[in-house]
């Protein structure tokens, strides 16, 4: 559940972080590959190296994602529902690596937010990337 | 090793907890199990990160961001008095005690990084026996103190860092959970 002042704060956040969709993106995809190697195995047919293309690219379409999500939090499941089909349908990615993708963007948050990252903030931002793995994952099955 | 410090009950216990090594160097070898292969960048990499840490701050904001990210991990604190609020968890001493003495016991393993099974076995027992913790909770304060520690190195966490970081949290979570039957 999010608190009036929690979604606004969350607007507050993402619409900053709007501002550098692709080296947050980015980077939360590198933090990712790097501490959890098998993420790596949804990537296979793309250059996941640092600075490469595809990886600022793929990085920025996600972040701009959440970003839209954060603008529409009442209605993320018609939001999102366009990227719920693809996950479930094309993409098929084993949903417990929202969980992880979402702690790494919290890191890559935390790293520039600094003392701003506070712990409200925190459970904000966990709660939102929480609400959001779950519409992603809904037409699993 | 962590100082002797006056204080609470529970620091006193930890303190005792993690007493005497040579017991625990017996059921380390005794156990025969496979110690994690550290790699001396692995080990340059836990230390770097650990210098630059202030124990006193990350720990009491570690334990305050658990218990108000996660707030069913308050179940373990009705000791600790007022944790009605986000202000009240944050200035409640017991919760930065408490944050100071995880944050020491952690020291402990950065020291002696290939002997963390034994360095945590009796707390283990004491969190599974005595306070009755779901081991799950350990993995949240682990990615608390992670999260708090980004706040604090920024762009010095880099991936690479915050994979061998997580890698040492790993153990540590597990050698926590290893004597729960």
């Amino acid at each position: 559940m999010l608190s009036k002042y929690e979604k606004e704060l969350l607007v507050t956040i993402w619409d900053k972080a709007a501002d550098h969709a692709e080296e947050i993106g980015a980077e939360s995809l590198l933090r990712m590959f790097a501490c959890f190697p098998k993420t790596k195995t949804y990537f296979a047919h793309l250059d996941i190296s640092p600075q490469s293309e595809h990886l600022r690219s793929h990085g920025k379409k996600i972040i701009l994602a959440v970003v839209e999500g954060a603008k529409n939090i009442s209605t993320l499941t018609t939001t999102l529902a366009p990227l719920s089909a693809l996950h479930a349908y094309q993409l098929k990615i084993h949903p417990t690596n929202f969980k992880l993708l979402s702690h790494c963007i919290l890191v890559t948050l935390a790293c520039r937010m600094k003392d701003e990252f506070t712990p409200v903030a925190h459970a904000a931002l966990d709660k939102f990337l929480s609400a959001l793995a779950a519409v992603l994952a809904e037409k699993y099955r | 090793m962590a100082e002797k410090r006056r204080g609470s009950v529970a620091d006193h216990h930890v303190t005792k907890l993690l007493g005497s090594s040579d017991t625990r160097r017996h059921s380390e070898q005794h156990s025969g199990g496979t110690m994690v292969g550290w790699t001396e960048a692995e080990r340059r990499a836990i230390r770097y990160v650990w210098e630059k840490i202030e124990v006193d701050v990350v720990g009491p904001q570690a334990v305050a961001s658990v218990l108000i990210v996660y707030p069913w991990t308050q179940r373990y604190f009705g000791a600790f008095g007022n944790l009605s609020s986000v202000s009240a968890i944050l200035n409640n001493s017991k919760v930065a005690e408490h944050g100071k003495t995880v944050l020491n016991s952690l020291g402990l393993a950065v020291k002696d990084l290939d002997n963390i099974k034994s360095t945590y076995a009796k707390l283990s027992e004491f969190h599974s026996e005595e306070v009755n913790v779901d081991p799950d909770n350990f993995r949240l304060l682990a990615d608390c103190i992670t999260i708090v520690i980004a706040t604090k190195l920024g762009s010095a966490f880099s991936p690479d860092v915050q994979a061998v970081w997580q890698k040492f949290l790993d153990v540590v979570v597990s050698a926590l959970s290893r004597e729960y039957h």
